[in-house]
């Protein structure tokens, strides 16, 4: 069963078109993650499929009903958000139960619910204090929290990381894929990040512009991105781009090389001067410009490479994606 | 730490200038208030020494506690206060979130024209609102007075607590939607709140021109029963003779409420800056 469908979703600000037939199922338990640049949309789509926006044109189904004209609070969601909106007035017991004293819960009911919402998140010792007493990391497990209890059909996350520094980032993300685990439930999770859309996601959709880019697994859209823009925003570093004709005279392709796929050899097609060198102890980023173009190697290891020096690359002809000139994928031997 | 804050000398010269600014602003009302308490030839003598023995005397209390009416007009003067306070902030603060959190046909034009209120002071249509309150019955009752104070507060409460109410965060309003708040509820139970150091600064901005007002109570509410204290005060100014004890009592007395409305709302401004909503 289908979770959730949009067909022909479209959202248009005055004369700012935002979204673009939009067409997209999230299959029932599946974790599905949105992602792109700033502005694409992914979060007024997120916003559309809470509710909080209308659809311009288009069809939205939770669980198989049609809610276009359903209120937010009746689609059976729950959104976690960014800034945690957590309501200041109330403590975390109360910031948990709101929803469910709306919906008319009986209080058993309720106290069950957040009982074993705060086991899950940890939350037991703070249920008495308020948002203004909590840490940022407290505070967005509260607002998952408060969506976990309502039991929803579907969970929408709207960037919910983007607040916290680096190491609750990563210690969050992996809570929130124990959850998805844990509790099977639908998800849809918005993001700029790709490395947490590449963790979490079952399925990612690429956004630009308002439309959707690619649609699939983590590993579909690294190992086949369907053009130069999924291919340069998935992956890190992003990868190579220069035009083929560097490599073999005459190619007026673009050519895209992943930074792990390159690797030093003597005999390698690519020579390039080194402009800098991230040294990572486990990996060693090489930032060469080869002419104008700037490209990065991804080298396993150590290694004692100075700016200045010049290198030459080699990478396996297999793992070389080309691009026509509209950007779009094109098979790797002309003919 | 900022150096020009943990210097000494800074700070002293900074302390001293606020301090000189204060006795400037307090000095007037200390005169006011030593002279309530001197009989009226110490008064003239010496306005600026402190009652002693000798000079202290009561006569103004006693003469303004003698004109009877005194505290109905202190009562009316608080209605009209208290009750306009509390319209132009309701209402206010609904139009200001209307204006700043619904998209409609008309809202910019809807602002702008609340804002013209700002700019033409409303005793030009004193004569147009004569009539109306002619009209309607209302002249002579208190109700005419906190009409009148509510529009001519409006304008600038709607301007300041709509750029207040686009502060809020989006976020904190669609949390309560998706749990099932009404907008009434979003509004008075989420919204409001955060917005409390504005209503307490449009409060404090409206309180001491409706309270000190002379005009629209001398227009609109002359009557004996409606009076409001600073009308009520102009008994003792007389043409030839006023009766200098009985103002500066009465004037002492007018203060004491509206620094106990300030004191209240004051005490809001901070409160209100200290919750921990969004990060």
């Amino acid at each position: 069963m289908t979770a959730l469908s949009l067909s022909n979703v479209n959202k248009s600000f005055g004369k700012v078109h935002v979204l673009k037939d939009i067409d997209l199922d999230v299959d029932e338990g599946e974790f599905v993650v949105f992602v792109g640049p700033s502005g694409c949309g992914k979060s007024t789509l997120l916003r559309v499929i809470a509710g909080l926006e209308d659809a311009s044109t288009g069809e939205i189904r939770i669980g198989g009903e049609v809610v276009n004209l359903t209120p937010p609070s009746k689609r059976g969601i729950a959104m976690v958000f960014q800034s945690y909106a957590l309501y200041p007035h109330l403590n975390v017991r109360g910031n948990m139960t709101l929803a469910l004293k709306q919906e008319g819960q009986p209080k058993p009911v309720i106290e069950e619910r957040v009982a074993k919402a705060s086991r899950m998140l940890n939350l037991e010792p703070y249920l008495d204090r308020y948002p203004s007493e909590l840490s940022g990391g407290q505070r967005q497990r509260v607002a998952i929290g408060r969506a976990i209890v309502r039991e929803p059909k579907l969970f929408l996350f709207d960037e919910p990381l983007s607040n916290l520094d680096a190491a609750l980032r990563m210690n969050t993300r992996l809570e929130i894929a124990n959850l998805h685990r844990s509790l099977g439930a639908s998800m849809v999770y918005v993001t700029h990040d790709q490395t947490e859309a590449m963790t979490l996601a079952d399925k990612i959709v690429v956004l630009r512009d308002g439309r959707v880019e690619q649609i699939g697994s983590p590993m579909e859209l690294y190992n086949n991105p369907v053009n130069q823009f999924v291919a340069g925003f998935l992956g890190s570093p992003s990868m190579n781009f220069f035009p083929a004709g560097l490599i073999e005279d005459g190619d007026n392709r673009t050519m895209g090389v992943r930074p792990e796929d390159l690797f030093l050899a003597d005999d390698g097609a690519i020579m390039a001067r080194v402009s800098h060198v991230e040294n990572l102890g486990g990996d060693t980023n090489v930032v060469a410009h080869m002419g104008d173009h700037q490209i990065t190697a991804r080298l396993f290891g150590q290694h004692s490479i100075e700016a200045g020096e010049s290198l030459r690359f080699g990478f396996d002809p297999a793992r070389v994606y080309h691009f026509d000139q509209n950007g779009m994928r094109a098979p790797n031997f002309q003919g | 730490m900022n150096q020009a804050r943990s210097n000494p000398l800074n700070i002293a010269l900074m302390h001293g200038a606020l301090v000189l600014y204060t006795l400037i602003a307090l000095f007037p009302v200390f005169v006011i208030l030593i002279n309530s308490f001197k009989d009226r030839r110490s008064i003239f003598r010496e306005p600026l020494a402190l009652p002693d023995s000798e000079s202290f005397s009561t006569i103004g209390y006693e003469t303004v506690m003698r004109q009877g009416d005194f505290f109905l007009y202190f009562q009316n003067s608080m209605i009209v206060t208290v009750g306009s306070l509390f319209f132009i902030l309701l209402f206010g603060a609904m139009a200001a979130y209307a204006l700043s959190e619904y998209r409609f046909r008309g809202n910019m034009l809807m602002g702008l024209y609340l804002a013209l209120g700002i700019m033409i002071p409303i005793r030009i249509g004193t004569v147009a609102i004569l009539e109306m309150m002619v009209a309607t019955g209302l002249v002579n009752t208190l109700w005419a007075l906190i009409l009148v104070y509510t529009a001519q507060g409006l304008p600038l409460a709607v301007f300041i607590l709509g750029e207040f109410m686009r502060q809020v965060s989006d976020d904190l309003k669609n949390a309560g939607r998706i749990d099932g708040l009404s907008e009434y509820t979003i509004f008075f139970r989420l919204v409001l709140p955060l917005v409390r150091p504005a209503m307490a600064t449009v409060a404090v901005f409206n309180m001491i021109p409706i309270w000190n007002d002379l005009w629209f109570p001398l227009i609109l509410a002359p009557a004996e029963e409606t009076k409001t204290l600073t009308l009520g005060s102009q008994v003792f100014i007389g043409q030839f003779v006023t009766d200098w004890n009985a103002v500066l009592s009465a004037l002492s007395m007018a203060i004491l409420p509206v620094l106990v409305l300030y004191a209240i709302f004051s005490r809001q401004l901070i409160r209100g800056i200290t919750s921990g909503a969004v990060k």
